[in-house]
């Protein structure tokens, strides 16, 4: 079985429970990307396969608390209180937190929005890249006080218009994963690259740096060198660097297995 | 992370004086340093007053008569290096940004910051571990320990770590001044070889800031060297780690002369290294690789390396040449 | 229906690109506080006085728990088994001894993380200093010789190669050296405990072994196993490290039962370096000799390691007693105990730093023979294990080494070292043998199916991003002539039917049969109730001529006659149909022997199928080509090749994705990976990721992998061995003979940073 292609393979089941999944509604809009009611009615839907086969159930998934309407946080003891109002995934949040608290651990503790990742809590992996007014950036090192305004995008928050990103979409199709723990990052990281190249912005591996910015066709090593802030421990890098290319060319890429 | 007290302003003036009256205040850029600091216990400033919003640290001048270009001090790294006036006019300096860190981390270091950071000398990390730049007198556990990362240039017996910055490396070849603002308003500038210090017997100050100052800006003055220049970068693994060695070399020709050179190093001391020995030899001369190889081995010669960084003798040595030749040859990889 | 071996995409995927997918500490409790731990800073010796005054006035701390104050746990009865594994033979806080740097001596529990983190930076700590054993050939006098290596023997032939060695001038003998390596998986280790009572027990971890978690909770809180539950259904990477249990699992349990509220205990990058295992380091003195025509005489092959708090030590000797048809092999072992952090499996533990010695060894003795290592690994290659002289249960190593040398063009490489380059860069092409042991344990699984045509398989296994869902989901689907989308896996928790630890390669030969098994079961009694009923058009059928597909059984001559699982469990009044089995890797048939019920079936670790009969390896050919730059020696593998003989392959697409992580653990190993000590403390050097290197997407190429695909008829009904460790195996010599072949420069030290390529060899 040799040069095997094949497209993102989603059966029928699977893209409803992803048109499901998404919506159009801003009522539904929430920094889950997808409110808890709608959640619950699509996993309604599903009796088996994909978002099925795993542990949680909706229960687990937005554990209390889950609605975070402005001033509802459970404050306990909080030193040096800075206030901070923001939008997440397009939806506004308005936080008191310790001074200390950074913008990885409001999303994960504060907000439930766990598919941002703790890695190395120091910048040194990139499982906590999150898109802030467009830029990718590490949540780990943004304290909480600093996103007053801004406008933060995390993995919860990528799917839009009734289907999964398009990244998202190529990490399935070419495996651009195993564990899954630095997967958002990557992927948040690989669609403000796109963002990046397209502004003809240039890396270290850029032979004509003096060159004016254009849209610019990036090659597999200056993709590798633009994707090093993000590690991955399983070693999905090929496969990453397959759905990268993907969506950055537009082109279907085929998949290798070979046997002998 | 101990508890701190956070605050945002506009006024410059109002932060010099809160540098003034407590001396455990910092200034927060991007964060990428500090907070890393913070977590490790470190750095324990009691304030930290946000730059984004300070006036004087965001203001771009025009280009000015001279060609200068004013990089402002809270202006992200990756703006300044995809910035078109500086990859046309300075390559170099965009090279050495984009080499440094990653595309994460570049979003979000303010050009200010960049120059403050602080070494990655692990016993200065570790606050188990004896550190004269962390806590003066408690000794230096690099001298005698795993010193593969650390100085062959100017270190003292009080410290041998190294200046971690990629982008300063450049700044020192282009000969950038440092603008500052002190108390009242009061502004000075700072030859860029003059910002950052040797250790000395004050390794817990990394450069000549005065309390109360804080940077505006970095002037870098114009120059013929973007024809002929290219920032080198040798590191552990191919991308996102910090030098072993680094080279900014930039040179201007006619007709293959040498008619100005500019070199600095990182990776080898407590601040960028400019190689003056290996500019006045190559000054006047041919640009070939046979010349190249003799300044390199002029400029290595008054290394002093540690117990393991003697390869750091031989790997500057290479760098030189190569960083040279490439420069040479146009910028690109030979 | 051929679904077993399809590249269908995970199961589980969509949940891992939207972030759905939940990890250990992301199950946060109502009323949860936080913990962080106090960590020794000397390496061995007493904790004299710990003073947390200041910890214990700093703002939302509720208590700092210390030897003082914790709760006392059962203490470690060698003699009785858990039915987990502690990582280290230490349980937190129960005295002031200090094994190693960085070892747990406090925990601070406060309402908040950062008060929690803060908090623990102000407990002062004094202590009674001893001198610590930490440089390896200063403590070897000291050391032991193990007797046992995983069940075999440790000392084989000792003393008996060297007069054949010496008697020839055709050997070699150099020393090959690895540092210790830390496992660093993306998700640091994590534990929430929540006690209902004061008898039973939840525990959200991140484990490669919910079964052995339990074990070990249950038996140091003194619970019945039944009443602690492990859940971990998403692990964020393991490697080895989370096999076994350390000390942050008791340390939140103890603090969830002191202060009567669920607490989180996610420790830090910075530990993840010193209190969960690490690879040992090693320093292997190979020698071998062969005859004038190349013909291998015989092999010596002496580990020198250390271990600390267990009986760990790294096996690096297994795979010398597995390749090649030496008549004559000497395997020895010497272990020094040092104050590091406890040693612990990592991926492929044994064969990793194994291979790069007995791989770089077979490259020099080629060279030595003006042989291509290529044809010197033909020419010496056995189709038995050498020695058990057993046959290998199945076995296509040669077709690896015709496959790979193909696949990478061997053909362009030159003999003389030295000759290609592009530019600055120096090209070399190197080859090294892959070898891991095939292992098979006992493991259950449930399987219902509903009225409404869907699934829920059951196991307490795990998926560490080995793709288990998907596997699991697969074998079911073909057993049972069920969609794959129809079937939910549901793993990763203790209260499901046992499976063993996702470690040693064998959760797919170990865990897949019992699915299987179970499917089986549940297929014949729907099939048994239709031919047994009026109301199907099957009653009366021989079960030989029904075959079954999509949810239906129908008859094979006539694919018209059908009749549907739906219909069948209607017209019986059945809601559910399951069963549960345990498959046991027998001795005698080797295709197991399923058992019912399973709910306490026993769990054997040791056991593999056939054995007596059979050696069961998986084999395999990597191939390297590397560009090494002449003048900063830094080392860029540009391509690589991987051909693997792991049996049949349970689906292309995730199994192709094991190999490439495999490959690239080895690729750290080789080029970048090293745990650094300061022998004047003990202390690692490389503490967190910005100095302990693991490779960055740059550091990676395009990674060529090949599957023989033949399914090996011993291991199991299936067919299929395990993947996970194999692909690292060889990959460090591999390069380092392909360094060699670029530079003439031969490296026995791992890792090849450029500083050891500029030292004059």
């Amino acid at each position: 079985m040799t040069d095997q292609k094949q497209a993102a393979d989603f059966n029928e089941d699977e893209k409803k429970i992803i048109e499901d999944m998404i919506t159009g509604d801003p009522e539904d809009m929430t920094i889950f990307g997808v409110s808890r009611r709608q959640f619950l009615k699509q996993l309604a839907v599903i009796t088996g396969g994909f978002a099925a086969a795993q542990y949680i159930g909706p229960d687990e998934l937005f554990a209390a608390p889950s609605v975070l309407a402005p001033g509802t946080i459970p404050i306990n003891s909080i030193e040096n209180g800075v206030n901070a109002s923001f939008n997440v995934n397009g939806a506004p949040v308005a936080l008191e937190v310790d001074s200390r608290m950074t913008l990885l651990d409001s999303l994960r503790e504060k907000l439930q929005l766990t598919g941002t990742k703790k890695g190395c809590d120091h910048g040194q992996c990139g499982a906590c890249t999150v898109i802030i007014d467009g830029n990718r950036v590490l949540s780990c090192l943004t304290l909480t006080a600093c996103c007053q305004g801004k406008n933060v995008t995390t993995i919860e928050g990528l799917a839009k218009n009734n289907q999964l990103h398009p990244m998202q979409t190529a990490f399935i199709k070419h495996d651009g994963f195993q564990c899954g723990y630095c997967t958002p990052g990557q992927i948040c990281s690989a669609v403000a690259l796109m963002d990046e190249a397209k502004k003809g912005e240039a890396s270290y591996l850029t032979e004509n740096i003096r060159e004016k910015p254009v849209s610019v066709q990036l090659s597999d090593d200056e993709i590798r060198e633009r994707m090093s802030g993000n590690i991955c421990r399983c070693g999905a890098y090929p496969n990453i660097i397959a759905a990268i290319k993907e969506v950055h060319s537009g082109k279907e890429a085929a998949q290798n297995w070979q046997f002998a | 992370m101990r508890p701190f007290k956070f605050s945002t302003t506009a006024d410059s003036n109002e932060v010099s004086k809160i540098l003034i009256a407590n001396p455990h205040a910092r200034l927060l850029g991007g964060g990428t340093n500090l907070l890393d600091l913070m977590k490790e216990d470190v750095e324990r400033p009691t304030e930290l007053v946000e730059v984004g919003n300070i006036d004087v640290m965001k203001i771009v001048s025009p280009a000015s008569a001279t060609g200068s270009v004013v990089i402002p001090a809270v202006e992200k790294n990756a703006r300044t290096a995809n910035d078109p006036a500086i990859r046309e006019n300075f390559p170099m300096l965009s090279q050495a940004i984009l080499s440094g860190a990653s595309a994460q981390i570049r979003n979000m270091a303010t050009n200010g910051g960049n120059l403050n950071q602080r070494t990655r000398c692990t016993y200065f990390y570790d606050v188990a571990m004896p550190c004269n730049k962390r806590e003066p007198g408690s000794g230096c556990g690099a001298m005698k320990g795993l010193n593969r990362m650390h100085a062959i240039f100017g270190w003292s017996d009080k410290c041998v770590a190294v200046h971690p910055s990629d982008m300063c490396v450049a700044l020192a070849a282009l000969d950038a001044v440092v603008k500052v603002q002190g108390a009242n308003g009061k502004q000075r500038s700072i030859p860029f070889t003059a910002y950052h210090r040797l250790p000395g017997d004050q390794p817990q100050k990394d450069n000549t800031l005065q309390p109360g100052e804080l940077i505006t800006a970095i002037e870098i003055p114009r120059n013929n060297f973007a024809e002929n220049s290219y920032y080198l970068k040798v590191r552990d693994r191919a991308s996102y780690a910090f030098a072993l060695i680094s080279v900014a070399a930039a040179m201007e020709l006619k007709n293959n002369k040498i008619v100005r050179v500019s070199i600095a190093m990182g990776g080898v001391a407590h601040k960028p290294w400019r190689a003056s020995v290996a500019e006045k030899y190559l000054l006047h001369k041919e640009a070939t690789e046979a010349n190249f190889k003799i300044a390199a081995a002029n400029e290595m010669k008054l290394a002093k390396p540690l117990e393991h960084n003697l390869y750091k003798v031989e790997l500057g040595r290479k760098a030189l040449v190569r960083a040279l030749m490439q420069a040479a040859n146009g910028g690109k990889t030979i | 229906m051929a679904i077993i071996g399809k590249p269908i995409n995970r199961v589980d995927a969509l949940l891992k690109v939207t972030g759905a997918a939940k990890y250990a500490a992301e199950f946060n409790q109502p009323n949860m506080v936080y913990a962080f731990p106090v960590r020794s800073t000397i390496a061995k010796g007493s904790v004299s006085a710990i003073d947390s005054s200041a910890a214990e006035k700093s703002a939302g701390v509720i208590k700092i728990l210390t030897p003082e104050n914790a709760p006392q746990l059962k203490a470690i009865d060698p003699k009785v088994k858990t039915g987990g594994m502690l990582g280290e033979q230490l349980l937190p806080l129960q005295d002031n001894l200090v094994y190693y740097f960085g070892q747990y001596i406090a925990l601070v529990v406060a309402e908040t993380y950062e008060q929690a983190r803060a908090a623990a930076s102000l407990v002062k700590v004094n202590y009674s200093k001893e001198k610590h054993a930490i440089d390896l050939n200063t403590e070897l006098p000291n050391g032991y010789k193990p007797q046992k290596v995983q069940g075999e023997d440790a000392q084989v032939n000792e003393g008996k190669t060297a007069p054949v060695i010496d008697a020839t001038a055709n050997k070699i003998s150099y020393t090959y050296t690895t540092p210790t390596e830390n496992h660093h998986p993306m998700e640091p280790h994590a534990s929430i405990a929540v006690w209902e009572g004061s008898d039973k027990l939840t525990l959200y971890d991140s484990t490669q072994g919910v079964m052995g978690a339990r074990g070990t909770l249950a038996y140091h809180f003194s619970l019945t196993p039944e009443n602690v539950q492990i859940v971990s259904p998403y692990v964020g990477g393991g490697f080895g490290c989370k096999g076994s249990q350390w000390g942050h699992m008791l340390l939140a349990a103890m603090a969830a039962k002191l202060v009567q509220r669920p607490v989180k205990l996610a420790i830090t990058r910075q530990m993840m370096q010193t209190n969960v295992g690490r690879r040992p380091a090693t320093q292997q003195k190979m020698a071998m000799a062969t005859d004038d025509k190349g013909m291998l005489t015989a092999i010596r092959h002496h580990t020198d390691s250390y271990g600390n708090k267990s009986d760990f030590f790294e096996p690096s000797g297994k795979q010398t007693a597995v390749l090649y048809n030496a008549p004559l092999r000497e395997i020895t072992y010497k272990i020094a105990k040092l104050n590091i952090g406890t040693p612990t499996y990592m991926r492929a533990p044994g064969e990793t730093p194994g291979t790069f010695a007995l791989e770089s060894a077979i490259d020099e003795m080629a060279y030595k023979m003006k042989m291509d290592p290529v044809a010197f690994r033909v020419l010496n290659h056995t189709a038995e294990d050498p020695s058990k002289k057993h046959p290998f249960s199945s076995e296509n190593l040669l077709d690896c080494y015709t496959i790979g040398s193909e696949k990478i063009g061997w053909q362009q490489r030159k003999a003389e070292p030295g000759q290609l380059r592009k530019g600055k860069q120096l090209i070399g092409y190197g080859v090294a043998t892959a070898t891991y042991p095939a292992g098979r344990s006992a493991a259950s699984a449930k399987v219902q199916l509903r009225a409404d045509g869907s699934v829920i398989v059951q196991s307490a296994t795990q998926d560490i991003g080995t793709g288990t869902y998907t596997i699991i989901a697969q074998t079911a689907s073909e057993t049972l002539g069920i969609p794959v989308e129809k079937i939910t896996v549901k793993i990763g928790d203790s209260s499901f039917p046992p499976a063993p630890v996702s470690g040693g390669s064998m959760t797919t030969a170990s865990v897949n049969p019992a699915v299987m098994a179970a499917a089986e079961m549940v297929r014949k009694e729907l099939l048994a109730l239709a031919t047994a009923d009026t109301g199907s058009s099957l009653k009366g059928r021989r079960l030989e001529d029904i075959g079954y597909a999509d949810g239906h059984f129908f008859v094979t001559a006539d694919k018209t006659t059908v009749d549907s699982y739906a219909d069948i469990m209607r017209r019986n009044n059945k809601n559910i149909v399951e069963a549960c089995t345990t498959a046991m890797p027998a001795s005698g048939s080797g295709l197991g022997a399923p058992t019912a019920p399973c709910m306490e079936a026993p769990i054997d670790k040791e056991e593999n199928s056939d054995k007596e009969k059979y050696s069961f390896h998986s084999f395999g050919a990597q191939f390297a080509e590397v560009w090494v730059d002449e003048d900063f020696g830094t080392i860029r593998v540009k391509r690589f090749v991987s051909v693997q003989d792991v049996g049949r392959i349970m689906n292309e697409k995730t199994a192709r994705s094991q190999i490439i992580g495999g490959v690239i653990y080895g690729i750290g190993a080789a080029l970048m990976e090293e745990t650094a000590y300061d022998h004047r403390w003990a202390n690692p050097a490389t503490r967190t990721l910005a100095d302990y290197h693991v490779p960055v997407n740059l550091d990676v190429p395009d990674i060529g992998v090949h599957f023989i695909g033949k399914p090996d008829p011993h291991i199991s009904p299936i067919g299929a061995r395990g993947i996970g460790e194999i692909g690292t195996t060889g990959v460090s010599a591999a390069i380092a003979n392909a360094v060699f072949n670029a530079t003439g420069k031969r490296l026995r030290d791992l890792p090849f940073t450029p500083d050891k390529m500029l030292l004059k060899s």
